[in-house]
């Protein structure tokens, strides 16, 4: 299972403070495809997805220890370029956010960051990011307007088209629909089935359909540890957990 | 039944007699404000049939002769409000900056308070600090090597031409900008402070640096925060009477530099309001009250349109 996974967890604690959030989690997150991360609040799934790209890096008095290897490189070694490795490990997050600025530019504002592309490039990359999220049929004529402006289920596949377009290798998703409608949610979700070709996926997800319909690979966490990981399929209908299967039959959590 | 219609009738008694308060205190503020402008009128009446809206372009100042012009007090206004402007808009947002995203959290409270402390020493005390310890270190040191540097570069050349004497036009306005930061950056530090953390987390997400997520995505999102945090800085300028009164060395002659010394409106009343002995005089220092009010109006007017035309240019949720 080790031979290509994308980022491999090895080990990792994570403390807020004297709070210890994740307890010695061990991992593989494999190439290509769509990693779902199921449990009750507060059992540290979105915690573990913000190690993958630091973002707790923002907030004094949050610590990782261990190791996660992306590319075999490990992201938590103090020195590592933080704004490289947030291009590559792309994420989305649980309400939509677009920036204040137009549909083209918040996608261009982050290829801009890293890529120097012309005129024509550029518009050709904000088309293809569109696309990906598949958005593009509803804003083609009105790219100028705000990106304040469209839908919630519009803003968040913007915001989608937005972190695809800066070419990560893999795309985290914290609760990506928990804001939207049931149309837009099985819109994103259809995206999901698109994107795993070109990315790998990690969702956090408090919706176990959810997890059953996008996921290859799921994993169960319980107050801060991996109670479970195996292939969707195996952990929906056999999981060899007592705990895993009172959590998916509903009788808790 | 009776007593319910009766509980019914007070209570729409009461509704009557709050709205009616309400009103009259809403009001009561346009009354004012009306008050203040047909008595400035009224008072500066004698000065605007002598001298018309020549006034506004005329640089006489001479009370003995009896002829008067606020060209230079409107420039010396304008000038010294947009100089501190230049300086406290770039430093407010470092400190506002610093204070939502750099500082140690331990720092961000006193840090804060202490800056907010600024905004309540009294004008007269940077005036006699202006005038007694800072003017003369300007003059001795900074003023001198400002003219060395620029002297061969044509336009600043003669920006800093001159005499330097400490007091002047630069002076002012770098008084009035130490005066003005604590307002900016305390109302830019809470338009910053508001700002959902997930947006700024979207954009370190994509790999911006501190300085990217705050230029392209908090500025423009709070930005209408930060023009009200600047005009309330260059309103408190425009208006700033006792220490500018104290550095600007109350000249009434025009200014060709910025180490000229010269007047601003609300230091050329402060000053000769107890000398003018005769109507003119007093009607024109009137008049030049009368364009204080007009400029602060139209600056305010000026900020809601420009807030109108961005809104616009982000072109959706009006």
């Amino acid at each position: 299972m080790s031979q290509n996974a994308k980022l491999a967890v090895k080990n990792l604690n994570f403390y807020y403070g004297n709070f210890h959030a994740l307890k010695n989690i061990n991992l593989d997150i494999l190439e290509g495809k769509v990693t779902a991360f199921i449990g009750p609040s507060g059992c540290g799934k979105s915690t573990l997805l913000r190690t993958f790209n630091r973002m707790y890096d923002l907030y004094p008095k949050l610590r990782a220890e261990g190791e996660i290897l992306l590319n075999k490189e490990n992201i938590l070694r103090s020195g590592i370029d933080l704004n490289m490795l947030r291009a590559k490990v792309g994420m989305v997050f649980q309400k939509p956010t677009p920036f204040p600025m137009s549909i083209y530019d918040n996608i261009a504002f982050g290829v801009k960051l890293y890529e120097s592309l012309s005129k024509a490039d550029m518009d050709d990359r904000v088309e293809w990011a569109l696309q990906k999220a598949a958005l593009w049929n509803e804003v083609k004529d009105k790219l100028k307007q705000s990106g304040l402006g469209l839908s919630g289920g519009q803003q968040q596949r913007l915001c989608i088209a937005r972190a695809v377009a800066v070419k990560p290798e893999v795309l985290l998703l914290d609760e990506p629909t928990s804001a939207l409608d049931p149309i837009s949610t099985a819109h994103v979700e259809e995206l999901l089935h698109e994107l795993k070709r070109d990315y790998t996926i990690a969702i956090v997800t408090h919706n176990m359909q959810q997890a059953a319909r996008v996921s290859d690979y799921t994993a169960y966490m319980y107050l801060g540890e991996l109670i479970e990981v195996g292939g969707t399929d195996t952990i929906f209908t056999t999981p060899k957990m007592k705990a895993t299967e009172d959590y998916i039959t509903g009788k808790f959590g | 039944m009776t007593t319910q219609a009766a509980r019914l009738k007070q209570q729409q008694l009461q509704d009557v007699v709050f709205r009616g308060a309400t009103r009259f205190f809403a009001f009561l503020v346009l009354a004012i404000l009306a008050g203040i402008i047909i008595s400035l009128c009224i008072g500066a009446w004698p000065s605007i049939k002598q001298f018309g809206l020549g006034f506004l372009v005329s640089d006489q100042w001479n009370p003995v002769t009896h002829v008067f012009g606020g060209r230079n007090s409107i420039i010396g206004t304008l000038l010294s409000s947009l100089i501190a402007l230049l300086i406290a808009v770039p430093v407010s947002f470092g400190i506002a900056i610093f204070l939502t995203e750099l500082a140690p959290v331990w720092l961000r409270r006193p840090f804060g308070i202490a800056i907010e402390l600024l905004a309540g020493v009294p004008s007269i005390i940077y005036g006699i600090w202006g005038l007694f310890i800072f003017a003369p270190w300007f003059g001795d040191n900074v003023q001198p090597w400002l003219q060395r540097t620029t002297h061969d570069i044509p336009l600043l050349g003669t920006l800093f031409d001159g005499p330097p004497m400490g007091i002047g036009m630069l002076t002012s306005g770098l008084i009035l900008s130490i005066m003005i930061i604590p307002y900016i950056s305390s109302v830019m530090r809470d338009v910053f402070e508001v700002v959902p953390a997930m947006l700024k987390e979207s954009a370190y997400g994509l790999g911006c640096t501190t300085w990217e997520v705050m230029w392209n995505v908090v500025l423009p999102f709070t930005r209408s925060g930060v023009i009200g945090g600047v005009m309330l800085g260059l309103g408190r300028a425009l208006g700033e009477t006792m220490a500018i009164t104290f550095v600007i060395g109350n000249s009434h002659s025009s200014i060709h530099s910025l180490f000229d010394p010269g007047t601003s409106i609300a230091a050329t009343l402060a000053n000769e309001f107890t000398e003018a002995s005769d109507d003119l005089h007093v009607a024109s220092l009137i008049y030049l009250g009368l364009l204080l009010f007009v400029i602060t109006f139209v600056v305010l007017v000026l900020s809601k349109i420009l807030l109108l035309r961005l809104q616009k240019g982000d072109g959706a949720h009006s």
